[in-house]
């Protein structure tokens, strides 16, 4: 009998310490543009309601941490579990490969052409993140000026110069102080340069800026800079490669065309409001008019990394967010554009979004399959995000005339070979 | 107290008493000095070696083991110019853009930082009225922090800031004086100046106020005018106290970075980019993450500041020797 007390009551203390035991905590890294972190910590509510024994911590970050201590933690080996990233490729020699615990057929069907983003390189077949938010650079136009100046909106077709020249007469007829405006991002430029021909790559597939409708790109955008065509002070009241962007310009009614991208739906849909009416137009073209007309795709992703303790764990949880009923409620609520087929194929019904919102959001998506082959390539690359950064630093010089546009030029083809030795 | 800390003395007495005798007096000195000699080499000798080390290795990995060694060349790519005076002639136009703005800071705001410390000192060192709320107002600056100091000053010069919109409502047409190059660079030096005189001004007034009053009585009864009562009195006997500011400065202007930073971020291009953004950027700031890079940049701009401390206790010397 005494035996039999002493195991029931081994047996008990087993089964009450157990799951204390198992229990651990899973530190998710978000950065939050708009509100999708807040979106993700609902969601991952059901998900620990179906693992008791895992805690996901969602812990909000300014985008600032995932760019410059991320990447450091990671190298240090004490980053977290998972994250939301931007530097798709960049990282990817610390993200946990998910096939061996998810449904690959499942995942490449719902995320084919975004996983790419994610791999070491074309013989690399794993699954190494769920693209949560997938963005495209666009211009927005400020339509309440169009009609005060009674110039027409250029059509499907329109060319960056027809946008330029579009512009400065509505900037010129309602005395608004900037025509065009872009974020300086080397990002957002390749939504320039691609329609005027940027190839980025070489035949071999190697990095390169010395194509020439790159710099035809590169002309076109320092002389609109200096003519003042785009609001200089983006561009060129910064130093470095800081990012700058040209949003209170145009939400406070004082730039006529703002290119950027379907992030800032959300932002311009709460802020505007009703103060004047915004609308988002179709990828502008290259010189060679209808047929070159693409926008950048881009956007952010969850990782897991593959120093976690859990990976099973991590897989789980990103397996339960690429789920098409979970994966539709965060793009809803986040207002973001699917990078999922299955949900995007669905359609979806974005919550708490007026009109105006809706109207951009699918627009946008109408640009997707517009998309040019060398911006998939270009966002893919891994050492895309040096490119962005020499683009940006050498393009100012040459804004504000610290160097010619052929010096800028060649500066940047030495500061890309420096950056691909270092990469190795 | 001393019944408690008397037998806790003696225990450590006689293991002291046994290593004097075996290794001598001198020696047991590191042995108090070794606590500190350990956190000291902890946490400044081995990051200066590490530093060396970084410097002499290349790529972008973080970690000492992954990095390939590459001896000096990271030195060499700083240092390749054709012509220094020139940075268009340099393999790495932007550090000496650095190292230019940063020469040409120092010397304006030091010759500034010093010129209104001293002017301000000899004001608020005279009777006047409200002496020690204009004393407060001066020193006030200095203790904002160096961001809100930045973001203050840029509100009032950007496009649509305050000065601009004076100048409108006095009908002068509005300036950006923040992407002219001239007027950035100017203007960072003042609000370096604005934000830091207090502390030398404070260092000044001290200094004043230390000169005995009698020389002063003595130069009255001369008849001295005031500007020889200043040139051989109050300067020469304020001199050591000066020195002490210019060295000070003089370091406290090779450091700058975070009011820049976040006033101008060293635009417009690279206008007023100093050598700690361009070692922070080129480290740190985004990719590529050229760590070797930033640690040999580092490097030579610690020896320009133990040059630079060289000279400070030269003179200090020379001046200490009269």
């Amino acid at each position: 009998m005494t035996k039999l007390r002493t195991a029931f009551a081994a047996a008990a203390t087993a089964a009450l310490l157990a799951p204390a035991a198992q229990a651990f905590d899973l530190h998710f890294m978000c950065y939050q543009d708009g509100n999708q972190c807040d979106v993700l910590t609902q969601l991952v509510k059901g998900f620990e309601a179906k693992h008791p024994d895992i805690n996901v911590k969602v812990d909000t970050v300014p985008y600032k941490a995932i760019l410059e201590t991320l990447p450091v933690e990671l190298a240090a080996g004490t980053g977290p579990d998972l994250a939301k990233v931007t530097d798709l490729g960049g990282l990817h020699k610390y993200y946990l490969d998910l096939s061996p615990y998810v449904d690959k057929a499942y995942w490449d069907k719902a995320f084919g052409k975004t996983l790419d983003w994610y791999r070491g390189g074309p013989n690399d077949h794993g699954i190494y993140g769920m693209h949560a938010q997938l963005t495209i650079t666009g211009a927005f136009i400020n339509k309440t000026l169009f009609d005060q100046a009674k110039v027409p909106v250029p059509g499907k077709d329109a060319t960056w110069a027809d946008w330029a020249k579009a512009a400065r007469k509505v900037a010129k007829a309602t005395g608004t102080k900037y025509p065009m405006a872009m974020d300086r991002s080397g990002h957002r430029f390749a939504g320039l340069a691609i329609p005027y021909g940027a190839k980025y790559f070489d035949a071999k597939g190697n990095p390169e800026f010395s194509d020439p409708g790159f710099a035809a790109a590169a002309k076109q955008f320092v002389a609109w800079n200096k003519d003042g065509t785009m609001d200089r002070q983006v561009w060129a009241g910064q130093g470095g490669a800081s990012y700058a962007d040209a949003t209170k310009e145009f939400m406070s009614g004082d730039l006529v065309f703002y290119y950027s991208g379907s992030w800032q739906v959300q932002k311009f849909d709460k802020q505007i409001g009703d103060a004047f009416d915004w609308e988002v137009v179709p990828a502008p073209c290259g010189p060679a008019g209808a047929g070159s007309c693409s926008g950048m795709p881009g956007g952010a992703g969850f990782v897991g990394f593959k120093q976690t303790k859990h990976p099973k764990a991590v897989a789980e949880l990103l397996d339960y967010l690429a789920q098409p009923a979970n994966y539709e409620v965060l793009e809803a609520k986040s207002l973001s554009i699917p990078a999922n087929t299955v949900v995007a194929a669905k359609g979806v019904k974005y919550e708490g979004a007026d009109a105006a919102a809706s109207k951009a959001l699918n627009a946008f998506a109408a640009q997707v399959p517009t998309i040019s082959p060398v911006g998939f390539a270009y966002q893919g690359y891994a050492g895309n995000r040096a490119m962005f950064n020499i683009t940006v630093t050498r393009l100012t010089q040459a804004i504000v005339g610290e160097l010619s546009l052929k010096e800028a030029l060649a500066r940047m083809g030495d500061d890309l070979k420096q950056a691909v030795a270092a990469s190795k | 107290m001393y019944k408690l800390i008397s037998p806790l003395m003696q225990l450590v007495d006689w293991p002291m008493r046994a290593f004097q005798s075996r290794f001598g007096q001198r020696r047991l000195a590191w042995v108090f000095l070794a606590p500190n000699l350990a956190l000291f080499g902890l946490f400044v000798f081995l990051p200066v070696i590490l530093n060396f080390a970084y410097a002499m290795t290349g790529s972008e990995h973080i970690l000492l083991r992954d990095r390939p060694f590459v001896g000096a060349q990271n030195f060499a790519q700083l240092t390749n110019c054709k012509d220094y005076l020139n940075p268009n002639s340099c393999q790495l136009d932007v550090f000496w853009r650095a190292v230019h703005n940063t020469v040409w800071f120092i010397v304006l705001q030091i010759g500034f930082m010093v010129g209104f410390s001293l002017l301000t000192a000899l004001i608020l060192n005279r009777k006047i009225r409200a002496r020690g709320f204009f004393r407060a107002v001066f020193f006030f600056p200095v203790l904002l922090s160096p961001v809100v100091v930045a973001l203050v000053w840029k509100w009032i010069l950007q496009d649509q800031g305050a000065l601009n919109g004076v100048l409108s409502s006095l009908g002068y047409q509005p300036y950006n004086w923040l992407l002219d190059p001239s007027w950035a660079f100017g203007f960072s030096v003042f609000l370096t100046v604005w934000f830091h005189m207090g502390f030398y001004t404070l260092i000044l007034l001290a200094g004043l106020q230390a000169i005995p009053r009698d020389v002063y009585e003595a130069a009255a009864m001369d008849a001295a005018s005031p500007w020889r009562v200043f040139r051989k009195i109050t300067l020469p006997l304020l001199m050591p106290t000066m020195i002490v500011v210019l060295v000070l400065a003089l370091i406290k202007g090779v450091q700058t970075f975070d009011e820049l930073y976040a006033f101008t971020g060293g635009g417009p291009g690279s206008a007023t980019t100093l050598m700690i953004q361009y070692i922070y950027e080129t480290g740190f700031a985004g990719a590529p993450r050229l760590f070797g890079l930033a640690a040999a940049a580092s490097i030579l701009l610690a020896l320009v500041l133990v040059a630079l401390t060289a000279v400070q206790l030269w003179v200090t010397r020379r001046n200490a020797n009269g």
